[in-house]
């Protein structure tokens, strides 16, 4: 047979295991998103009579609804600003240490240690940040008012306690912590093994190499992992609701008794009891937190999406 | 030859200028004495009445990184010097983060074991019980559960997505779920909760609706993109060459990717589910305002309220009786039981990734 040769693209031959497959994954991608929006319009559609709700509905004397969201929004990116503030050099310190300081042998089971402390459950921190750390910290918060009272931040009176957002922070540092090493250090490691030996053959000490090619290469893992690690520390509930003793105000004192509350820890402690309109209340903080959540997830991702990770697949 | 005329004593060349082998233990070990010296002396002197510890160990340590810092300097110059600063302040960072860890098992083991081991901690559920006594067989199930029918709702979910963000997604769409999916892993666990509430509560017009399976709907929400991220990125890892060579071979993608691209990420994909169930399981407040709790036992997910062992370690700790300890052992005991449960799932994803994962390089 010499019939010409059909001219024009050649397509592959569209088998139905691959249609099929294909169509699972872009229906289980559409799905993750129509799950978002409907969180979104679930939240809103219940929240809807809060936002015209009296103000006999809300404890606490407060007359609408912003006036009552407005302290428990600030309570919480105070304290998820607080932890993260703790949280984020320490984690890049571990991260490094195991990635490229201790010995390769010991790096797999360190990497391990600090993932246990990813699992343990925030109910267990909220138990331990109330029975072993408050109590431990209240002698330290007494002296550090004492003698720093001084300036704005730690000003008296002291919490009798230890109870303070201070200790949240801690306790919410101590949480978010392992989920930002366990990323950097899977950044870390995938750092050209070249580029460390060319830098270390260059002369370089270890601190150099790291700073020229490994932070470099992971700057964008590094704020991904913030990011999740902020998203933790905002939705943070449990360990919140257990271990402060909240005051709905806008407070910047770390010590004292007063500490301004977060969204989650107040629906968390409220919502059992509530009914009516209270429980539409509720969902709407609920939705205020979702709304920060996002634009704080938004903000971050355009940040990394400015500087597009290398990745395998491309 | 006017050699003969040097003067000083001969140098080892290749260790002149830097600090000898043990130097930084040495300084390290100095310091602590010290710092231990001056709080002897404020101890002796009245001002407090115990020996400080932590004290000495924390002033110490900062001590060193000064010393060591300074010592290089001037022996060894100032890019050594950073280099020692560094890797005294990574070392230090990791002992930090211990600290917790160590003393938070240490108690939960301490303060947990007491009811723990009282025999019917496993075989009997709150109901009818006032004070001492009882056990959290009720919480126990109903973590399963829930868990259980989370999990299969998140793994295909999370594993297709992750699929077609690696290996079909171009342009919009697949730029949209990668988006949105990592908006989703910032979603507080407790708005998931909410949300299961509000749909529910909509759906079946029950302003104070509780049970199991919308706990179980919640947490999957939060695992669904978990489970995206974490496969998502052990697909990436794949290298490219073998998708090549599969198609060079004349696989089609479907059996490219079930046969290539997954097993070869697999140790990967099992770890990253594990650890996302692992986050899951001790979720409290999504499972408190959803499932509620109850004391009794309860199989059915679609009825009535259902215990969680986090929720359980919350309200015994939040609704002390009059046996206030009693309440607080058990509290105690059920965060022994879930550290327990999420350790062994952890260890059980470290083997897997282990006997399973391929051979590469480092």
């Amino acid at each position: 047979m010499t019939t010409a040769v059909a001219r024009g693209t050649i397509r592959a031959p569209q088998r139905p295991g691959d249609r099929i497959f294909s169509t699972a994954t872009v229906v289980s991608g559409g799905l993750i998103l129509a799950v978002l929006a409907s969180v979104a319009a679930f939240l809103l559609v219940q929240s809807l009579p809060a936002f015209v709700a009296k103000p006999e509905d809300f404890t606490g004397g407060y007359t609408n609804f912003w006036s009552y969201v407005w302290p428990l929004a600030f309570g919480t990116l105070w304290s998820a600003f607080l932890a993260l503030l703790i949280a984020v050099p320490l984690a890049i310190g571990i991260a490094l240490f195991i990635s490229h300081y201790a010995p390769r042998k010991l790096s797999q089971g360190l990497g391990y240690i600090v993932d246990l402390l990813a699992a343990v459950p925030s109910v267990v921190f909220g138990l331990w940040g109330i029975g072993v750390l408050a109590p431990l910290l209240q002698p330290f918060y007494a002296t550090l008012v004492a003698w720093f009272g001084w300036i704005p931040l730690f000003a008296g009176p002291v919490s009798g306690t230890g109870r303070t957002i201070l200790t949240v922070a801690i306790v919410l540092a101590v949480m978010v912590l392992p989920i930002i090493t366990a990323l950097c250090r899977e950044i870390f490691l995938q750092t050209p093994v070249l580029y460390e030996e060319a830098s270390l053959a260059l002369g370089a000490t270890r601190w150099e190499m790291i700073a020229m090619a490994v932070l470099p290469f992971g700057r964008s893992g590094i704020i991904s992992a913030s990011m999740l690690g902020l998203g933790r520390a905002l939705g943070e509930t449990m360990a919140v609701a257990m271990v402060l003793s909240p005051s709905s105000q806008v407070v910047f004192q770390l010590l004292t008794s007063q500490n301004p509350t977060t969204i989650a820890a107040n629906i968390a402690l409220n919502f059992p009891e509530a009914h009516g309109t209270g429980v539409n209340i509720l969902l709407a903080t609920g939705l205020v937190l979702f709304v920060i959540t996002l634009a704080v997830n938004m903000v971050a991702r355009l940040i990394i999406n400015r500087r597009k990770a290398f990745s395998g697949a491309n | 030859m006017s050699t003969t005329t040097m003067a000083a004593p001969m140098t080892n060349s290749l260790t002149a200028g830097k600090l000898p082998k043990h130097s930084g233990l040495a300084v390290l070990l100095g310091s602590w004495l010290v710092t231990a010296a001056v709080f002897f002396v404020v101890q002796l002197s009245g001002a407090s009445e115990s020996f400080n510890i932590a004290g000495t160990l924390f002033f110490g340590t900062v001590l060193y990184c000064v010393a060591i810092y300074l010592l290089s300097y001037f022996v060894e110059g100032v890019r050594k010097a950073k280099d020692r600063l560094v890797t005294a302040l990574v070392t230090a960072a990791f002992v930090v983060a211990l600290l917790p860890l160590i003393s938070l098992v240490a108690t939960t083991v301490i303060n947990g074991l007491p009811a723990f081991l009282t025999p019917t901690f496993f075989t009997a559920s709150q109901r009818n019980v006032v004070g001492a006594g009882g056990g959290a067989l009720h919480a126990v199930m109903g973590t399963l559960l829930i868990t259980g029918v989370a999990t299969l709702i998140s793994v295909p979910i999370g594993l297709l997505t992750a699929i077609y963000l690696t290996e079909y997604g171009r342009g919009r769409l697949s730029r949209a779920i990668t988006f949105f999916v990592d908006v989703m892993t910032g979603i507080p666990s407790i708005v998931a909760g909410l949300f299961a509430f509000a749909l529910f509560s909509l759906l079946f017009n029950d302003p104070g609706i509780r049970f199991g399976f919308g706990g179980a709907i919640a947490l999957s929400v939060l695992m669904i993109p978990v489970v995206v991220r974490s496969s998502e990125e052990m697909l990436k890892l794949v290298p490219n060459e073998l998708r090549e060579a599969a198609y060079a071979l004349g696989v089609p993608k479907w059996l490219t990717i079930l046969k290539v691209v997954l097993p070869t990420s697999l140790a990967g994909i099992v770890t990253g589910i594990m650890i996302s169930i692992a986050r899951v399981i001790g979720e409290t407040a999504p499972l408190l305002i959803i499932s509620g709790f109850t004391a009794s036992m309860n199989y059915d997910l679609f009825n009535e309220r259902m215990m969680t062992l986090p929720v359980f370690v919350y309200t015994q700790y939040a609704n002390q009786g009059a046996d206030t300890q009693a309440y607080l052992d058990r509290a105690w005991a059920g965060a022994l039981t879930l550290v327990l449960i999420v350790m062994l799932l952890n260890a059980l994803a470290r083997i897997i990734a282990k006997l399973f994962s391929p051979k590469l390089g480092r």
